[in-house]
């Protein structure tokens, strides 16, 4: 198998063009909860390229560490994006072991976003830094007993398998990662019932309070970068749950793409009707996602009815 | 063969040669100095050279002296496992000495310049001994060489309290592991009748029998290595060590444990499973513990000596994987384990070593290893800063730097046991990735806070205060960052070397390893081509936001501080309150303690708040253990009068009756 393939550009493509709308989608979900309007599906976009369109401002005790931080995360997050296959459409880069790159290109994406945020010497950010660093610490091992688990037995440990084509799908071990991955997603991308994205009380934060001092282009990458980061996770939620083999790939494709959608609808009604847990209970939640994916992981060997 | 063996001489005699040579040039430090680091830099290349053509060649380069040894014959054998652990030895004992000669400046009045010379020259070239031995009794004392003069590099600073009980708790440590390490080579040469390795490994023994000696050499070797619950020694000892003794002691000197480990299994033939069992074990809880710890350390040198612990922890998991491999025939889950476990050794010694010299040049700088004392380094120490960066991000196992490749072996291992349809080893291999990851989470934590505390943000107190190291003290750090980088993206291309190693280890065909390895090399090619498109999307990302930010306005402010204008750089986060919530949440591993005096009354006082977290198994295990023993041993101090005839008359005592024991007992 030749890891790199460019005639699987379609996947990154359509991560990079569709990953704000589902940040769109779910705002208007949840304005729908609340009653109101909302702002437009495309918002995001439009914030996205008012923000290119500034200036910067940066504070007087950063250094280089802080303007490295955005473009380094976005670096790695698009290289994440090259390895996620979108339903049937491959993967640019794909091999056994494609998963652990992408994990540690996240952590990679997360070092630099934590060490810019310090570089800054806000104890608001400095305080953010230090509950992201914990709470994915808790997330990492989750998240690849899940994959495991997805991943069929004896196979490459590829997102082939477990996004892509090769994904196999047996009931019960998908279901319970499944539930695992969706609190996996919601914590990894600052989503309430572990962050609230709308909060307006730094103490609170996680995420946002982390990224208070970015502005401009650099903020631009820092909210592109989040939205990417959904999407990615949206995509293997959404195969976890869906495993459709259809013989089309369009077929298979609009399948992906209404799952996406439903993940967004998803995300919103979680945010609507949860309040943010407080933060020394979030380590709970990560351990009952941990139980999750640990039986899903037996399921996967056989070692569960 | 003879030119080799002639040039290994020049390696290991010259850097102890010239440094003797400059113990009498007192009144000439600078003279000293260049002795010392010149036979080290020297002793260095040529040791490189034979390292580098011993791991190329298939057959082993042995050489046996002339002369006869008490059980067996002197004998040294260089095969490309030796070569693999000499390699990263003399790369960093040469760039350790050219950093000491800058880092070792101002010498104290009335000491001696060479000294310490001695000493850290003697300990890389008695590590070199300790690889390259082929006799037990070789080994032993080259071990020996080696644990003592790393206990005299310890006590570098001895007018210090807090060293001279490193250094005592360092000796003790030491040499209760080398007390297990005479029992393995007595034990194992009694059915042998020789001491000399290759004699050992034609030996076969029983199964319990060599099961017994696999656990005394795990006791023995693993103290040296730091395996929990032998590591209390390192937190101790490295900080109190001179910075590139640090860095070779921990990139260096726990390795011998592992490679102790690695040839007493070659010597003990077949392996068995729960061999790996123990290695895994031993390795997640290392792994996990050691971090956890790290994390709650505010003293820079300690919290890097627990990440050796972590390390080790991860060659560990290697090892364990690969003996699995071994036992339960699986050649992939052998040569991904041992592959692994091997690279992470070589990885180790340079993204360590790096880190260690990185904290030396701050503590010379600064004149403290107090990680919340310190902050905003950056602007001064522009060039540490960044090489103490690369080495941040490699050892918590990022792409594109060295230590994700190691880790990525070691993954792929586990997770081909996962997919092995084997219980035990489903087990051990889940537990392996889970350790794993939560290691690598919270190893990212750790550097976060590491170098966010000390190199960004402002200076916490006037401590941070002086320029940047000298070019001495810098150009090591490059060359290390360099290694770090080139093993991480071209590693694909330098697996090959990796083959015969674990052809030794797992006494595979050549033939068998070499076609795992083209089974595996498009995950390796994968790896490379994924971190080349990483900084490739990052580059061009950050031409992007070049070309935006031209011709517009970039302003500087203070950062945002919610209307509070004149923030002190008391306000900013610590080390200590960044790792807070992982400290409380494993509290009950690690017994933070904490003393507050909280403000009371209407017109409160005084206040403070202080956090430490200490090491359970020493305050709680050895410390009493050792008081326990010393107490009861004390009752035998009559014996020791001082008195030098009654010592002559234990002696006589002591050789009547052995003379004894041989007439009544004859052999």
């Amino acid at each position: 198998m030749a890891p790199l393939s460019f005639s699987c550009a379609l996947s990154p493509a359509l991560a990079l063009a569709c990953a704000p709308l589902l940040t769109g989608i779910i705002a208007k979900t949840k304005a729908f909860f609340a009653g109101r309007k909302g702002p437009p599906l495309l918002q995001a976009y439009s914030d996205i390229l008012k923000l290119l369109r500034k200036g910067a401002v940066y504070s007087t005790t950063t250094s280089w560490v802080f303007r490295a931080g955005p473009v380094v995360s976005l670096g790695a997050l698009l290289a994440c994006c090259l390895l996620m296959p979108f339903g049937s459409l491959g993967a640019v880069l794909s091999f056994s072991g494609d998963i652990l790159l992408f994990v540690y290109l996240l952590a990679v994406a997360r070092f630099f976003t934590v060490i810019a945020a310090l570089d800054t010497g806000s104890p608001f950010e400095g305080m953010g830094a230090s509950r992201e660093v914990f709470f994915s610490a808790l997330v990492e091992p989750v998240f690849l007993v899940c994959l495991l688990a997805l991943s069929g037995p004896a196979q490459a440990f590829s997102f082939q398998n477990v996004v892509g084509k090769g994904a196999q799908f047996s009931l019960v071990p998908a279901v319970l990662a499944g539930f695992a991955l969706v609190v996996i997603m919601l914590a990894e991308n600052a989503r309430l019932p572990v962050d609230d994205p709308a909060t307006h009380l730094e103490l609170t934060m996680i995420h946002e309070v982390m990224v208070l001092d970015h502005s401009g282009p650099d903020f631009a990458f820092i909210t592109y970068g989040a939205s990417l980061k959904l999407w990615l996770f949206g995509l293997i939620v959404v195969r976890a749950f869906l495993p459709i083999h259809a013989a089309s790939v369009w077929i298979d494709s609009l399948c992906t793409g209404a799952g996406m959608v439903v993940i967004g609808i998803v995300v919103g009604t979680i945010e609507s009707v949860t309040a943010r847990l407080r933060l020394l209970r979030v380590p709970q939640l990560l351990t009952g996602a941990a139980a999750l994916a640990l039986l899903a992981l037996l399921a996967q060997q056989g070692a569960l009815p | 063969m003879d030119t080799t063996a002639a040039i290994f001489a020049v390696a290991v005699l010259v850097p102890v040669a010239a440094s003797l040579a400059a113990i009498p040039l007192k009144p000439w430090p600078r003279l000293q100095t260049a002795f010392g680091a010149g036979g080290a830099i020297t002793g260095a290349v040529a040791g490189l050279y034979c390292a580098v053509q011993a791991l190329l060649s298939p057959a082993p380069a042995t050489w046996n002296a002339p002369w006869s040894m008490p059980l067996g014959s002197l004998s040294m054998s260089m095969d490309a496992l030796s070569a693999l652990f000499l390699i990263p030895l003399f790369v960093l004992f040469g760039l350790g000495a050219l950093y000491a000669v800058e880092y070792l400046r101002p010498i104290p009045q009335g000491r001696n310049a060479a000294i310490p010379w001695f000493y850290y020259n003697t300990l890389g070239v008695s590590m070199a001994l300790v690889v390259v031995a082929a006799n037990g009794l070789l080994f032993l004392v080259s071990w020996e060489i080696m644990s003592l003069s790393s206990f005299a590099c310890v006590l570098h600073d001895h007018e210090k309290e807090g060293s001279r009980e490193a250094a005592w708790i360092y000796l003790i440590a030491t040499h209760i592991g080398a007390a297990f390490l005479l029992i393995f080579f007595l034990v194992a040469g009694a059915g042998v009748g020789s001491l000399d390795f290759s004699s050992i490994a034609r030996h076969t023994f029983s199964p319990a029998l060599s099961g017994l000696l696999f656990a005394i050499g795990l006791v023995g070797f693993g103290s040296k290595a730091g395996f929990v619950p032998f590591h209390v020694w390192l937190p101790k000892a490295h900080p109190a060590a001179p910075s590139h003794v640090s860095a070779l002691m921990s990139g260096i000197m726990i390795k011998m444990g592992i490679y102790g480990i690695l040839r007493s299994m070659t010597l003990l033939g077949h392996v068995q499973a729960w061999w790996g069992f123990s290695l895994i074990a031993i390795g997640s809880v290392s792994g996990v513990l050691g971090v956890l710890l790290a994390l709650g350390q505010h003293d820079l040198k300690r919290l890097l000596a627990y990440h050796s612990v972590e390390n080790v922890g991860i060659i560990a998991l290697g090892l364990g994987a690969g003996v699995l491999g071994v036992s339960y025939g699986i050649p992939q889950l052998a040569f991904l384990g041992f592959c692994g476990a091997l690279l992470h050794v070589v990885n180790h010694a340079f993204f360590k070593g790096l880190l260690f010299l990185g904290a030396g040049s701050v503590i010379h700088a600064t004149g403290t290893a107090d990680i919340d004392a310190l902050g905003g380094l950056i602007r001064k120490m522009p060039l540490t800063a960044a090489g103490f960066l690369v080495g941040s991000v490699a050892i918590c196992g990022l792409p594109p730097l060295n230590g994700f490749v190691s880790e990525f072996l070691v993954y792929a291992a586990a997770i081909k046991g996962i997919g092995a349809h084997n219980g035990p080893v489903f087990a051990m291999c889940a537990l392996s990735v889970a350790s794993l990851a939560l290691i690598g989470g919270l190893a990212v934590a750790c550097f976060t806070k590491a170098f966010g505390t000390v190199f960004l943000g402002e200076p916490r107190t006037a401590a941070a205060a002086h320029g940047e190291a000298g070019p001495y003290m810098v150009i090591p750090l490059f060359v290390l960052a360099a290694f770090c980088g080139i093993i991480g993206l071209a590693f694909w291309k330098l697996v090959p070397v990796f083959a015969q190693p674990v052809c030794i280890l797992t006494s595979l065909p050549k033939a068998d390893v070499v076609s795992e390895l083209s089974t595996f090399a498009p995950s390796l090619s994968g790896i490379a081509i994924g971190c080349v498109l990483f900084l490739a999307c990052t580059g061009a990302v950050y031409l992007l936001r070049n070309r935006l930010l031209n011709k517009r306005t970039v302003g500087a402010s203070p950062t945002w501080d919610c209307g509070y204008t004149v923030p002190g750089p008391r306000i900013q986060y610590t080390a200590s309150s960044f790792a807070q919530p992982i400290v409380l949440f494993f509290r009950h591993v690690l017994g933070p303690v904490q003393t507050k005096h909280m403000p009371a009354s209407t017109f409160p006082k005084g206040w403070s708040f202080h956090s430490h977290v200490p090491d359970l198994l020493l305050d709680n295990v050895y410390t009493p253990m050792f008081r326990l023993a010393g107490g009861t041993l004390s009752k035998l101090r009559w014996l020791q009068g001082g008195r030098t005839q009654a010592y002559v008359l234990y002696i006589t005592i002591t050789l009547i009756a052995l003379l004894l024991w041989n007439f009544v007992w004859p052999r």
